[in-house]
């Protein structure tokens, strides 16, 4: 069949949000317009369906997080009632490093930049009176993910919900951490097995769930180009294929469950290169160098965040500007789902009128500016087509000089110069000079370098006070005493035994541990007797 | 103190804690180098007893740490602490995200100044000399 026909076919066949697609003024509008190939067609540079969101919307999915775990459910609540269509938790910085709020470590950080959550019951306080099989929940989770992971399965369990029909993604992209966001805990290798541990358990029982979020955002918030980010975070792709391949998988029967993340910056159009590069080239390589058979192994789905980092604290409100811009950056580059940053962020975590701007922000680029009516309406532009083609140029030399330092292997090449500290100068090179461009006035930020007049001083800011801490110690001690500590010494022992035993999987143990409300610093604790801990070569 | 006003002036920089965010204060180590400071970068994850036995093994001027995640009263409290302690009396410098209602407190704590978002090369080097006495 032809492209164009084979097009209308699968168009026609997929369900539609309107019968006709009409401009404000009347004028109707065809699902696509261009050459082949086309959106939902092979190598997917326009788009992985044919009729994109003519027929679904993206998820609005806002990340969310402070506090104690209640504080939390109540703004989860809140964001499913305004019209939110997925949950995204965010945890406070102890949690994301895998220790407990009573840990020395964790002063003055507990609940402050995202929830905090040692034990089972933290988790069933935070989705208590939600649906969890009928929604779907991101958690941005790292170096502990296999811990609250089994913690969102425990408390699903628990409210009588099979695994098997949960839907969400785990962040669990570790290589990163070590590239850019450096919540690490364990070294790269054991690491990684954790992470092929978790694609296993799901594939094999959790057919809805997206194990690896492999995120390109946290990348270019350290300061990376775009297409440093879209590079590196490719290469994770391929490595996280590659360790999986190796462990025995089938490619296709779990690359389709890898999903992307990227950053919507500022730059609009070479974003929008980036989005479509990105599809192409995990088609291509997916196919052509892993072998894989399957039309869901070869298309790229990402969530988005609009760029944090390009925030200002002067003039907050102009934010919104920004936001605006980067949210219809995404969606004309075909994102499944979209977090939108609110105003005042480079100040504080969001109060609650500025994360409802914020999701009212991406509704009205989804209900009022017709972005969403046709798929890939900026295919065919010399300008984006030859981004894209550029930003695709400037990746593949990446991945070249990665196969180079991995004798033929990217997931070798990356482990490589991670502990080389490549990437990580790579990025801080591009940080400075960003920073350099700036000070010395040869690049406009309004309200910082330019058009300064106006600032009118702080909004008013979420405060975190030290009340959080206080009762997150109480409750923590308070489970501690009421557990069973023979079954606690049991799980804990368990743990330690199959960490030392590469070809177990980890999840089964974890899962009995956080049943027995094991703590997570606990488990982490038992797994690091194993594994050893990571400290990163200082590069500046 | 006694260091010439032409001295190149010492920092110690660091994150103290969990935070991760690392982005800003490497741009500010180089920002410095740049103006001709002495920079010696510690690292993530390092402890208020980590950073004062370096600043005193490198004789620091001025210590600068880069807080994102909200901790920055408990943690310069726990900083000053060690100082104290250590018989360290150095100027105490704290960049990153800092609302401006903490703004006393930090003062009151002893802390120097606060370098916030936005802040240009110029406000950095600026603040670092002036911390130094120079």
């Amino acid at each position: 069949m032809d492209p164009r026909a084979e097009w209308e076919a699968a168009a026609a066949a997929a369900p539609q949000r309107a019968t006709a697609f009409t401009t404000m003024s009347g004028i109707p509008v065809d699902g696509v317009y261009g050459d082949a190939p086309y959106p939902g067609q092979y190598p997917y540079t326009r788009g992985i369906h044919a009729s994109m969101y003519r027929s679904r919307l993206w998820t609005m999915r806002q990340f969310a997080g402070f506090g104690t775990a209640t504080d939390t459910n109540l703004r989860f609540k809140e964001l499913l009632r305004s019209g939110g269509t997925g949950l995204s938790t965010a945890f406070d910085m102890p949690t994301l490093m895998g220790r407990d709020s009573d840990d020395e470590w964790a002063l003055g950080e507990v609940g402050k930049a995202g929830v905090a959550v040692d034990t089972l019951a933290d988790m069933e306080d935070l989705f208590a009176g939600i649906d969890v099989g009928g929604i779907t929940t991101s958690m941005t989770i790292n170096g502990p993910a296999a811990i609250l992971m089994a913690m969102y399965v425990a408390n699903a369990e628990k409210q009588g919900i099979e695994r098997a029909r949960l839907g969400g993604t785990l962040q669990n992209d570790i290589l990163k951490e070590y590239q850019a966001q450096k919540e690490y805990i364990f070294p790269p290798r054991p690491s990684m097995r954790l992470v092929t541990d978790l694609v296993r358990y799901t594939t094999a029982e959790m057919p809805r769930w997206n194990p690896v979020s492999v995120s390109g955002y946290h990348i270019r918030e350290a300061g990376s180009t775009a297409a440093q980010e879209l590079a590196f975070t490719l290469a994770n792709g391929f490595a996280y294929v590659e360790a999986a391949v190796a462990s025995g998988l089938d490619v296709d029967a779990f690359a389709g469950r890898l999903s992307f993340f990227f950053n919507s910056h500022i730059d609009f159009f070479e974003e929008i290169g980036k989005f479509r590069a990105a599809r192409r080239i995990w088609a291509r390589w997916l196919r052509e160098r892993y072998g894989a058979t399957s039309e869901k192994s070869w298309a790229l789905r990402f969530h988005t965040q609009t760029a944090g980092v390009s925030l200002t604290a002067q003039q907050p409100e102009i934010n919104i500007a920004r936001v605006a811009l980067q949210s219809l950056a995404a969606v004309l580059g075909g994102t499944q789902s979209l977090h939108t940053d609110s105003y005042d962020e480079a100040l504080a975590l969001p109060t609650e009128k500025a994360a409802r701007i914020a999701l009212r922000t991406q509704q009205i680029v989804a209900h009022e500016t017709g972005a969403a009516a046709v798929a890939d309406p900026l295919g065919g532009s010399a300008y984006v087509e030859w981004m894209t083609d550029e930003l695709e140029r400037r990746a593949e030399e990446v991945f070249a000089h990665l196969l180079e330092r991995g004798d033929g292997s990217i997931l070798e090449g990356v482990y490589a110069e991670i502990e080389s500290g490549w990437f990580m100068g790579e990025i801080a090179d591009a940080a400075y000079r960003f920073e350099r461009e700036v000070n010395a006035g040869d690049r406009i930020v309004v309200g910082v370098n330019a058009f300064t007049e106006g600032d009118e001083g702080q909004p008013p800011l979420l405060y975190i006070g030290p009340e959080t801490e206080a009762l997150q110690l109480e409750r923590l001690a308070r489970i501690k005493q009421d557990r069973d500590d023979a079954a606690v010494h049991a799980a804990l022992a368990r743990i330690a035994a199959d960490a030392a035993d590469p070809t177990v999987n980890l999840m089964p143990p974890i899962l009995d541990a956080v049943h027995a409300y094991c703590t997570e610093g606990e488990i982490v604790g038992a797994l690091a007797g194993v594994f050893g801990t990571y400290t990163e070569r200082v590069v500046v | 103190m006694s260091a010439p006003a032409d001295a190149p002036v010492r920092v110690v920089l660091a994150k103290l804690g969990l935070d991760g965010h690392d982005r800003g204060i490497k741009v500010v180590a180089r920002m410095l180098r740049d103006a001709g400071c002495e920079v010696v970068y510690l690292g993530l994850r390092q402890t208020a007893d980590s950073i004062v036995a370096a600043a005193e093994q490198e004789d620091a001027d001025v210590i600068g740490l880069s807080m994102h995640n909200g901790g920055h009263l408990a943690l310069a409290r726990k900083m000053l602490d060690a100082m104290r302690a250590a018989d360290l009396d150095l100027p105490l410098v704290i960049g990153g995200i800092v609302p401006d209602v903490d703004m006393p407190a930090l003062t009151e704590l002893g802390v120097t100044a606060v370098l916030g978002p936005g802040a240009s090369a110029d406000d950095v080097v600026a603040t670092v000399r002036r911390a130094a006495g120079r």
